[in-house]
């Protein structure tokens, strides 16, 4: 054990805890040397914000791979550890056949983070988020006993802890339905976009077709060419859609990284909107007009930034925040604002993506509703950056929509009120389940999770 | 709890009546801002300031802190906590001028200004620092002087008092080292306030809200030591090592 600082992925607001090392077995154990500060379980920390902290706490990082992982082929199901990352899982269930129901852009987010945050992907239209495709789950309680839950078995004890980043309980393993594939390649169309409109029209029209889509934005452009874009949407592809070579082979799976960012990158970063605005043109013009059946690798399709290890030091000291947030169907016009405010802010943003949501899940702290999402990393050192988002979140607010907590590092304890209506339901869990607050993070803190 | 751009939800002022550490807590302001503690002596007085801060959706609360008092101040600091949830940022604002000729003279007065300015600095800085550590977050801004760098005659009792606590701060910080608690040591020069009414403004003479500016970036910038205004640095590295006998002559007000 030892006292650590430890921040999110964004590198910002740093805390410090007792941070410690264990293994499923040791959670119980460990659990109970928790301070008035309580305990949380932290993955591998890609949370934006404070989601994984707990400043003057505990905070068990559980250690797991996907070696003991348990893959029943005959169901469809693999049950595996919460400490295993999907980069693990994936190395044992790809080359035999199966994907994850759903992978955000990123690999290396463990089990039991993806269910604490009830992550989505590009396929969120198609299948829902992560708590669509769990059977159970094993969840340490604060009162020292493990339960098992599933929505037969405490429905609401499993909904709650799908969102509700960590505060319910450990997530020890999880029984994860899979997806059947042919090959470990996609097949990938892109196209360019002209503006925000035509975007709007492409993916309402055409995304059903595709398991897979997501559109780039390139926030630089301003003007007639705002929300100009890259779309691309993909699916598995089959067998015979392989080129002869890849075919000796078709579920090879390997990623690799290619660098790594040192530590040291000069203190205010290199992106900023020169680099940024750069980059965008260069991105937009090497995207193809249209392209059809292109043959990607699963890791260049999902995860094209896990290449680049430690990206996040790129943006130097004042480190990146990153805001995501939906607006229902037919609020177009808000997102429309939105986009257009930060395009006038002149916010480098080199990831800005923009992506249609399908139906709801029943937990009641999931992010996902059916509409338009908006993602974008921009350095934190931003001169009025917080005035902007602050204004940003009223707009979202307004039009029906909310922020997510994985990403969140600047909002307040009303908007989330406002943002997810259902917070008493998953309080009154929460109070049952934890009535001496034992599960605590910085992020519960900041926004008042726990309390009312 | 802070946000990720350094925006405080909760702000405490110990010496709640002081024009420099109300102009902080307002410039720190913002739309996550939850509760400005306003902790002082005069309650009726921290009424008044308070008016001036009450605003939308911050609370601000007003509790009795006496500097001197150092046995309370523990009590004090948790109490704060316990009402108010993290301290984010703490801002250690009291201190006495006093009449420097009577300083120089009576042994009595100046031993009550140091234990105010000084004994209740060290008190109330060591009470937050606990706070901070358990916390494993929080910044504790000492509004020190420029007598940090060095004392000048014309008010010697008083600058010795900010001598004592700037090194006192100073070292506080690097204790706190790894603890996830912060030490900010502001260094103004003479600023223009009730303290300072009717006295000769030296060179350089600047503002609460100007100090307060100054502060609030040093804040977001992570620096453990600041002047106001930043030029001050300069002019006082010279002054330090000016032999005595021109450093005595120089009409520093």
């Amino acid at each position: 054990m030892a006292r650590r600082a430890l921040s999110g992925w964004g590198r910002t607001n740093p805390t410090v805890a007792e941070v410690v090392d264990v293994l499923r077995s040791e959670v119980a154990a460990t659990v109970k040397e928790a301070g008035d500060r309580g305990a949380l379980v932290r993955g591998l920390g890609r949370s934006y914000g404070d989601a994984a902290q707990n400043g003057g706490g505990l905070v068990l990082r559980l250690q797991g791979s996907a070696s003991d992982a348990v893959l029943d082929a005959a169901a469809g199901l693999v049950t595996v550890g919460a400490g295993a990352s999907l980069d693990d899982l994936m190395r044992v269930i790809v080359p035999r056949g199966w994907f994850v129901p759903v992978t955000p852009g990123t690999r290396f987010v463990t089990i039991g983070g993806a269910i604490a945050s009830d992550i989505h992907g590009k396929n969120h239209h198609v299948d829902g988020s992560f708590a669509n495709h769990v059977e159970q789950l094993t969840l340490q309680l604060a009162d020292g006993s493990v339960a098992t839950v599933s929505p037969t078995n405490d429905a609401e004890l499993f909904w709650a802890t799908f969102g509700g980043m960590g505060l319910t309980g450990i997530v020890l393993s999880a029984t994860i339905r899979l997806l059947r594939i042919e090959t470990s390649r996609m097949s990938v169309d892109t196209q360019r976009v002209a503006d925000l409109d035509a975007l709007f029209a492409t993916m309402s029209e055409g995304d059903e077709a595709h398991r897979y889509s997501v559109a780039w934005i390139d926030l630089a452009a301003k003007g007639r060419q705002l929300g100009r874009s890259a779309l691309t949407r993909g699916d598995h592809a089959r067998f015979d859609e392989l080129p002869l070579r890849l075919q000796a082979d078709p579920l090879a799976y390997g990623p690799r990284q290619l660098l790594s960012v040192p530590p040291l990158v000069p203190r205010p970063g290199v992106l900023n909107h020169a680099t940024v605005a750069a980059f965008n043109e260069f991105w937009f013009r090497k995207t193809p007009r249209s392209r059809v059946g292109e043959i990607q690798e699963i890791g260049a399709y999902f995860h094209p930034l896990d290449m680049v290890g430690d990206w996040n030091r790129l943006y130097g000291r004042p480190g990146l925040v990153q805001y995501q947030c939906v607006v229902p169907f037919g609020q177009e016009d808000v997102m429309r604002r939105i986009i257009e405010q930060l395009s006038a802010a002149g916010v480098a943003s080199f990831l800005a993506v923009l992506k249609r949501f399908g139906a709801a899940n029943p937990a009641p702290l999931s992010f996902p509703q059916p509409g338009w999402t908006l993602a974008l990393d921009m350095p934190a050192g931003g001169q009025g950056l917080g005035t902007l988002l602050h204004r940003l979140d009223t707009m979202v607010l307004d039009a029906g929509g909310r922020n997510y907590f994985a990403k969140d590092a600047h909002t307040t304890p009303e908007t989330v009120r406002r943002g997810y209506p259902r917070l008493a339901e998953w309080q009154a869990v929460r109070r049952r389940v934890d009535p001496l607050q034992g599960w605590q993070s910085d992020l519960g803190r900041r926004l008042l999770l726990a309390a009312d | 709890m802070q946000n990720a751009f350094g925006q405080p939800q909760t702000i405490t002022v110990l010496g709640g009546t002081s024009e420099i550490g109300v102009a902080i807590a307002r410039a720190l302001v913002s739309p996550v801002t939850r509760t400005i503690v306003l902790a002082c002596r005069d309650v009726d007085r921290g009424e008044e300031m308070a008016a001036s801060l009450r605003d939308g959706t911050v609370t601000v609360d007003v509790v009795h802190f006496d500097a001197a008092d150092t046995g309370t101040h523990a009590a004090v600091v948790e109490s704060i906590a316990a009402k108010h949830g993290d301290l984010d940022v703490v801002v250690l604002a009291f201190g006495q001028l006093g009449d420097a000729d009577a300083l120089a003279a009576d042994p009595e007065a100046a031993a009550a200004l140091t234990h105010v300015n000084m004994t209740g600095g060290v008190s109330a800085s060591i009470a937050v620092a606990n706070r901070l550590r358990r916390q494993g977050h929080g910044s504790l801004v000492v509004l020190s002087s420029v007598a940090g760098e060095r004392v000048r005659k014309a008010n010697f009792v008083y600058g010795a008092t900010k001598a004592g606590l700037d090194g006192f701060a100073q070292g506080l910080g690097d204790h706190l080292d790894g603890s996830g608690a912060r030490v900010l040591v502001v260094r103004p020069g003479f600023v223009h306030s009730k303290m300072t009414t009717g006295m000769k403004a030296a060179p350089f003479a600047t503002t609460p809200e100007a100090v307060a500016a100054v502060t609030v970036r040093a804040l977001r910038s992570g620096r453990r030591l600041v002047w106001a205004p930043g030029i001050l640095r300069w002019v006082f590295m010279v002054l330090r090592h000016l032999p005595g006998p021109v450093w005595r002559r120089l009409p520093l007000g």
